[in-house]
């Protein structure tokens, strides 16, 4: 692991443990109340779900057109993040939905679309471990389609009719919960780049073992 | 226009208009696009979301945390694979 690894991880485990501190601070919205204060950890998420998407599928472009493991094993990682921060994603949206809108779920673009997203990505995990030999391009195929969704996502609240809050909400923030939301984004953005890491990390490691087998067989 | 044509003319609006109008109802809430400050507000107006904001904290926390353990675990058990058959390359001879 790299030397900035730990400190890196200290790092966040400390903005992680303050995190409560600055969210409980935050001032409350004047329609949502004290359900607002979700936003702070389902934005950034919902952002690094999106990240990882793209992330995967630019590793997978790069495995599938020049063939090197390394991309390969970046594409997995991510695509593994992706199923993470997508569960969080869409777990907090609908507790938020609740409250705002009075019920969990709406069939709209933005959440299907998310919906989907994150269900690309499971059907990117899933093919890697079931498919077999050759499932590894199979999968990369995925990983494209899952990125070329990402737009979509992004842009599904300002194009289609919906009461999910658009992404004028972000640039619009008053400065006492602007720089809370800026604190998290930093926060997920650091555990993101940690977690990528530490999850390559383990393919590596994995590749290794595979080629002590193959070293020991012949 | 023959009857025929008229009655399905008739029979065409008569369908569409009720589903335009309930489009029309459902579409009545409006997205929000800014978000203000509550500090102005009496504390009877805000909504009480104590147990739904905890739910999506503790959700959160419980995945990320569960994640790093899973990762930290499956790390530990290559490992373990990497030492042993590191030693059974140099108990061959081949290490």
């Amino acid at each position: 692991m790299p030397k900035w690894f730990i400190p890196a991880a200290i790092a966040c485990a400390l903005l992680f443990a303050a995190s409560p501190i600055v969210i409980a601070t935050s001032p409350e919205e004047a329609e949502l109340g004290m359900v607002f204060k979700i936003f702070y950890y389902h934005m950034p998420s919902a952002w690094m779900f999106l990240l990882s998407a793209i992330v995967c599928g630019v590793a997978s472009l790069r495995f599938l057109f020049g063939g090197n493991p390394r991309h390969d094993r970046s594409a997995v990682a991510a695509a593994e993040l992706t199923v993470l921060f997508g569960a969080i994603t869409l777990v907090t949206g609908p507790l938020w939905a609740r409250r705002s809108w009075g019920t969990w779920w709406i069939w709209d673009a933005r959440i299907t679309a998310s919906l989907v997203g994150w269900m690309i990505a499971w059907s990117y995990l899933i093919v890697r471990k079931y498919g077999g030999p050759g499932s590894d391009k199979l999968a990369s195929g995925l990983a494209i389609f899952g990125m070329a969704n990402v737009p979509f996502i992004y842009i599904s609240v300002n194009v289609w009719r919906t009461i999910h809050p658009l992404t004028t909400v972000v640039p619009s923030l008053p400065a006492p919960m602007g720089w809370r939301l800026w604190f998290c984004v930093t926060m997920f953005t650091l555990l993101y780049i940690l977690l990528f890491k530490l999850r390559v990390h383990l393919e590596e490691q994995r590749a290794r073992v595979d080629a002590l087998y193959i070293a020991l067989e012949t | 226009m023959t009857l025929f044509r008229r009655l399905v003319l008739v029979l065409l609006l008569a369908s569409v208009s009720p589903a335009a109008a309930l489009v029309r109802a459902q579409q009545t809430t409006e997205p929000q696009g800014q978000f203000v400050p509550a500090e102005s507000l009496p504390q009877r107006e805000r909504m009480p979301a104590a147990p739904l904001l905890i739910g999506a904290y503790a959700f959160a926390l419980v995945a990320l945390f569960g994640y790093v353990i899973s990762v930290s675990r499956r790390l530990g058990a290559v490992k373990t694979d990497i030492a042993r058959l590191e030693s059974d390359m140099k108990r061959s001879g081949r290490g």
